[in-house]
């Protein structure tokens, strides 16, 4: 287990670097640079600054010098923000992300996980095809709309909530609703499509003819085997909501982190958008990580690395 | 033998699928008695799992109509149980071991637990005593090292260990009737006997009633008493072992041996397979189901479903060839081959 664990890692060290690698080079397809602005800036201060940040370099030397202090743990400065660490950019936009992306991520797997198994549990009944439409509806409607029509109904014409910005608690409420419809519409699918799946299992019939009670055969019998897949979807969405989402944040004027992404990516703040990419692909496949991991705790018929659980 | 424990009459179940109705289950009767083993043969598709199910009553609400029929047990017929009366009869009253015991065991929860269930619903058992008991009964069922395998999991279990453990919850709370569908089917030829032994030793202990549903003659030989064979639904003809093995009236059923080899290893009939496959259910016409398969067909067959002929108190059978009018035919299973050597005439 202990050498799987760190099999992993390396693998996970070295997927970061080939994604930081290909994010660099690819970045310098951007038309532009850090400072192209030149109406305000002379030649002589273009080259000023190029030379300040390393700028006038080879590319190759760039590059392992942006490594180099990767590796030091350093992600450099902002070239749009000067003198500010990307380290605490990020730090500083991940917090409103976060908030939204984990209501969202939250209330979207509890109403999700209910529409799912009451979808289920009356397969082919009006609840089912209710629920599959919600779930179509939240899968194909984008995100943008259903956050215009909150905006308009609950923040502008009813007045319940604030519409848009970000003072208080209160006005994370209305963008965390509207991400959560596309998780509740992934969950409560999938967790439709896994008990239909095991409620068509053999064990299923053995539970009953056991005679418990149908309250036990459901909850611990169905449910409890269906959920188990259930984590290998909600764990990457929860990181991809959780970093930060460009259209709600933009609608909803989140300072998140996806809106300064894209404000980065249209000046062409260098170390930000690598940082931020770094940061993203890390979480994700940590996360990932961290799905197997559980997976090999929750379901006894896996084993991880290879090793024999057999009791016998 | 004792008295009748389980009585099926007149059974009709049919299913609402998208390709209309099947009629799985036409009329089928039989009783069961205490400490009794009942055969249910007969080829795939018969209808044997639909009645052991109907019993249960584990067949899918949704599309399953019992039409007619009713089944008691101990004289209460189980048809107008409610669900909650039902559960305290499912695993108490009569248990269910399934054909395939790969797939008929939780896979994420331990073997202990799921052998705990039943006990603590039914007995009221404490944590404590359940464990108690179910190690017993892993002991029982020939599972060595029972203290360690409480905490296992399916999978860490060969399918003949898995079979004795279905068996094991099963059996859990003393049920007075066993069914067993298919018990050995997917299990090797060594593990089959070990199991079908460990079945007849705990009946001997236990006087529990089993029904065994197979299409494995061998099986039936091993442990029956009596026999029913099924085609197409209905329960075609049915008696004790020897009047089945030696004195069988219905040509289906001398197909169904006739197609066995070790059967008649040294008699002088042919092994041959019932040519044609069974019909589909949901399209029957009128007449005899066997019909279009049989080699003493006669027009009337194909018109007219038979009646049941009594040959014997045990034996009853369902075919034109019993009626009076019909031809004398030549009978691959006359009664005086038989080792009984008892004569009846044929025919009427
Ligand atoms: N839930 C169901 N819905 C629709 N049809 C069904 C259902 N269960 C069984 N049937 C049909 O009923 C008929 C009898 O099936 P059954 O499972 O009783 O056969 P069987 O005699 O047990 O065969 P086998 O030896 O293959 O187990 C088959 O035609 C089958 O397709
Ligand atoms: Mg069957």
């Amino acid at each position: 287990m202990a050498r799987y664990i760190f099999q992993r890692i390396g693998y996970m060290a070295v997927t970061l670097l080939i994604i930081i690698t290909i994010t660099f080079f690819l970045m310098q397809l951007l038309p532009g640079t850090p400072f192209n602005n030149p109406e305000k800036l002379t030649d002589q201060q273009l080259e000023l600054l190029n030379e300040k940040y390393g700028l006038d370099r080879p590319l190759i030397f760039q590059y392992f010098t942006y490594v180099g202090n990767l590796l030091k743990g350093d992600l450099g400065t902002s070239f749009q923000f000067s003198g500010r660490s990307v380290t605490e950019i990020i730090f500083e936009r991940i917090g409103p992300s976060a908030l939204i992306g984990g209501q969202a991520v939250f209330f979207g797997a509890i109403v999700g996980f209910f529409l799912g198994i009451i979808s289920a549990l009356r397969h082919n009944t009006i609840f089912d095809y209710g629920s599959v439409t919600i779930a179509v509806l939240g899968m194909s409607i984008p995100s943008f709309v259903f956050g215009a029509l909150l905006q308009y109904y609950i923040g502008v014409k009813w007045g319940i909530l604030p519409a848009a910005l970000w003072k208080s608690y209160e006005y994370s409420i209305l963008p965390s609703i509207a991400l959560s419809v596309m998780v509740i519409a992934t969950v409560a699918r999938f967790i439709r499509s896994e008990m239909l799946e095991v409620l068509g299992q053999d064990y299923v019939v053995t539970a009953r003819a056991k005679g418990i009670s149908e309250f036990v055969v459901i909850t611990f019998h169905v449910v409890r085997n269906a959920l188990i897949p259930v984590i290998t979807v909600l764990g990457p969405l929860a990181v991809s909501i959780m970093t930060g989402t460009l259209v709600i944040e933009k609608i909803f004027a989140v300072p998140g982190l996806g809106e300064q992404f894209t404000l980065s990516i249209l000046v062409n703040d260098y170390s930000v958008i690598l940082g931020i990419t770094l940061f993203y692909s890390a979480l994700f496949i940590l996360i990932v990580f961290v799905v197997d991991i559980l997976y090999g705790i929750i379901d006894p018929r896996i084993s991880l690395g290879g090793g024999k659980r057999d009791a016998a | 033998m004792g008295e009748t424990i389980l009585s099926v009459k007149d059974l009709h179940v049919s299913f609402q699928t998208y390709n209309g109705i099947v009629k799985a289950v036409r009329g089928v009767s039989f009783d069961l008695k205490e400490g009794e083993t009942l055969a249910i043969v007969g080829e795939s598709g018969s209808g044997k799992s639909v009645t052991a199910k109907a019993v249960m009553q584990l067949l899918p609400k949704e599309t399953t109509r019992v039409e007619k029929g009713s089944i008691l047990y101990q004289d209460e017929d189980l048809l107008t149980f409610h669900r909650k009366e039902m559960q305290k009869v499912r695993g108490r009253e009569i248990s269910m071991v399934f054909q395939d015991p790969m797939t008929s065991l939780n896979p994420t929860m331990k073997i202990g637990k799921q052998i705990m269930e039943g006990l603590r619903k039914h007995h009221q058992l404490s944590k404590k005593e359940a464990y108690d008991r179910a190690k017993e009964l892993l002991e029982l069922v020939g599972i060595s090292n029972a203290d360690a395998r409480m905490k296992a999991y399916p999978h860490q279990f060969s399918g003949g260990m898995r079979q004795r453990v279905v068996i094991a919850m099963a059996l859990a709370c003393h049920p007075r009737v066993l069914i067993a569908d298919e018990p050995t089917t997917a299990l090797d030829v060594t593990i089959q006997a070990q199991i079908l032994d460990l079945m007849k030793e705990i009946q001997e202990k236990t006087n529990t009633s089993i029904i065994i549903i197979t299409h494995d003659l061998g099986v039936v030989a091993n442990m029956a008493d009596r026999v029913a064979v099924m085609y197409a639904g209905e329960i075609v003809e049915t008696g004790t072992l020897e009047e089945m093995f030696y004195e069988p009236r219905h040509p289906y059923t001398w197909g169904l041996l006739q197609s066995m080899p070790q059967l008649h290893q040294n008699r002088d009939i042919p092994l041959m397979p019932i040519p044609g496959s069974p019909p589909d259910v949901s399209s029957l016409h009128d007449g005899c189901p066997f019909a279009p398969r049989c080699p003493y067909v006669m027009s009337v067959c194909h018109s007219h479903l038979p009646d049941y002929t009594q040959i014997s108190e045990t034996h009853t059978v369902t075919c034109w060839l019993e009626d009076h009018r019909a031809p004398e035919v030549e009978r691959p299973y006359r009664p005086d081959s038989g080792y009984r050597g008892k004569s009846t005439t044929v025919g009427g």
